[in-house]
């Protein structure tokens, strides 16, 4: 900011509030992450302590990773999350396109079709879904949970992309039918790089409820092969006795994958390379 | 030959009518201007020739050839935006090759070409760069010289100027003249600017709400216009018009005089109030009120000192005078 505009008072202000809001989002995770360290009896002395000598222990860890296949689960989310998130984008951005770009009968009933998603929560369709599967024998499988992701996923992308897709020059698109592209290139090629920064928030917006869904895994995928990690993570969570330091450790753990996925979509949020392309 | 024809081209964009029923004949070689207020339907005309819009009805025919359904690619045009619109993650030189390796040019005419429309266009120590790292005088001579490569049978350019400020204005409507007489290519060129349709044009065509008002040459255009829209949106200051009433004539007629045509003088026929004195160095512009409320520009050369709130005379020769019906059509002698 410009000296001569710059308030003292204002900019603590404005730091204060942004710390507060830092500290309570981040407490909770402070929390898990300083616990899944200790024993279990230190977990229930002091919640807030940190691990001190005496307190330290990797027994939620190593309970974690001896029993069930932990790293398989952590693939097994994994694959769901990117390739349902990146079905998402590419359906999404396709649709997106076509209604911001071509003038068609019924375009405008299209593109509230599609958004009507937003408005109705497909767990409604639970039931159906799983009939769906069991007939085409897709239950069990990770594709199951992937085309289940997908369909939840894509309204909210197209309505959010062809908000953008609006802005993005006319003149350049002609220009690339002028010089013969064809409009597939002009999308890839041209469209699809101005709207990097709406793809990536597009992008952390679906991620999160897919990695941390429970539902959907537990009715389509429960078994041991297909299982994600948050239903891995439910057998320590018991109805009489919970081990605790084995779900503080898993949950900690879980945070990473979604921390990096988060890191590189934020990259793609902030670099600008649409400067000069128009104007 | 022609290279442009034009017949009945309608356009609509569902029920709204936005060109009605153009014709127009472009010869080889011609540089013609449509020109015309925002919204009366010039650019979507230029966008129906390149085939960024299909025409509702009649037909397009590019170099003898109608080409109602051919893709823009392929109809020998090339098009300059107002926008640039230059490929962001290309390089200079990729933003001109690209529409040749479209075509499947071989790699030696792709550069050979390259190198003589970025040398004609002193874009030689540019060519590595990116659009962003280009000042908006740069980019658009890299616009023209994306259009330039392509060799095209028509250049279509729309609004090329609007984005550049007024002194780059000046030299790049210099150097489209001179680019227009170095490659002899015929040119479409789509402007609200009245001045940069006089300075351009071989034949200006006036378009007002999607019809044709006037075609001709800028001068035949300027000393005869056809009605009252294309007497007043050529020329600037434009021509100052009055009820014929206040030099004596039929009240339902409307007297039309150039400012550069009145003249301050004790015994003119008109009279005036002076409202405003622009002095321009070169020009003084008059302003002031007739008594009838209607208001009139008088250009002067050179420098006048004329105090406002100063009542005057106007004369005017009646050679100079142009009478108009009140639907605004020309009224001839």
């Amino acid at each position: 900011m410009n000296k001569a505009r710059r308030n003292p008072l204002n900019s603590a202000l404005a730091h204060g509030v942004l710390l507060t809001y830092t500290v309570i989002a981040l407490f909770p995770v402070f929390v898990i992450l300083i616990n899944s360290f200790k024993t279990r009896k230190a977990i229930f002395r002091e919640p807030l302590a940190l691990p001190d000598a005496e307190t330290f222990s990797m027994i939620g860890y190593q309970t974690v990773l001896k029993q069930g296949d932990f790293f398989l689960y952590f693939q097994n989310s994994m694959i769901v999350t990117v390739a349902s998130l990146f079905l998402v984008l590419l359906f999404g951005a396709m649709a997106a396109f076509a209604l911001a770009e071509y003038r068609f009968k019924g375009n405008t009933l299209m593109g509230l079709y599609l958004a009507l998603g937003i408005m109705i929560p497909i767990r409604i369709g639970t039931v159906a879904i799983l009939e769906m599967m069991v007939s085409t024998g897709l239950v069990n499988t990770l594709l199951a949970l992937i085309l289940v992701y997908t369909a939840q996923g894509l309204p909210l992308a197209v309505f959010i992309l062809s908000e953008f897709m609006k802005q993005v020059s006319d003149d350049l698109k002609n220009a690339g039918r002028i010089d013969g592209l064809s409009e597939y290139t002009i999308f890839f090629r041209l469209v699809v790089p101005l709207v990097r920064p709406a793809m990536a928030t597009v992008a952390v917006f679906n991620m999160i409820p897919i990695w941390n869904d429970l539902w959907f895994p537990l009715i389509l995928a429960p078994a041991e092969a297909t299982k994600t990690l948050t239903l891995g993570s439910q057998v320590f969570i018991g109805q009489f006795v919970t081990d605790w330091n084995a779900v503080l450790s898993a949950l900690s753990m879980a945070i990473l994958p979604v921390l990096i996925l988060y890191v590189i979509f934020s990259r793609q949020l902030i670099r600008g390379i649409t400067s000069g392309a128009v104007k | 030959m022609t290279a442009l024809k034009l017949t009945n081209v309608c356009k609509s964009f569902g029920k709204i009518e936005v060109l009605k029923n153009i014709s127009l004949d472009v010869e080889e070689g011609e540089f013609v201007v449509f020109v015309g207020p925002s919204g009366c339907g010039k650019s979507t005309l230029l966008r129906v020739i390149a085939g960024l819009e299909d025409a509702t009805s009649g037909t397009v025919e590019i170099g003898g050839e109608i080409v109602n359904t051919v893709p823009p690619a392929k109809r020998g045009i090339a098009m300059v935006f107002q926008s640039y619109a230059l490929y962001p993650h290309l390089t200079v030189e990729g933003n001109m090759a690209l529409g040749l390796k479209q075509e499947g040019q071989p790699k030696d005419v792709i550069s050979s070409r390259v190198e003589k429309a970025s040398h004609m266009l002193s874009l030689d120590q540019y060519l590595a760069r990116r659009p962003s790292e280009l000042s908006g005088g740069q980019r658009q001579r890299v616009a023209i010289g994306r259009a330039i490569v392509r060799e095209p049978k028509l250049f279509l350019f729309d609004e090329p100027l609007s984005n550049l400020d007024a002194a780059l204005r000046m030299r790049t409507r210099i150097e489209i003249a001179t680019l227009h007489k170095a490659l002899d290519a015929s040119m479409i060129y789509v402007t609200h600017d009245q001045t940069e349709a006089m300075t351009l044009a071989d034949k200006i065509v006036v378009l007002r709400d999607g019809i044709v008002e006037q075609v001709g040459a800028p001068m035949e255009l300027y000393n005869n216009p056809a009605n009252q829209f294309v007497a007043g949106f050529l020329g600037a200051p434009s021509m100052n018009f009055l009820s014929a009433a206040e030099v004596g004539g039929n009240p339902d007629q409307v007297l039309g005089i150039r400012p550069e045509n009145l003249r301050i003088n004790g015994e003119g026929q008109l009279g005036g109030r002076v409202m405003h004195v622009e002095k321009l160095g070169g020009d003084t512009n008059v302003l002031l009120t007739s008594p009838g409320g209607d208001e009139i520009t008088v250009r002067l050369f050179g420098q006048h000192d004329i105090s406002p709130e100063a009542d005057v005379r106007l004369g005017f020769d009646p050679a100079h005078a142009y009478y108009f019906d009140a639907a605004g059509n020309r009224l001839r002698a």
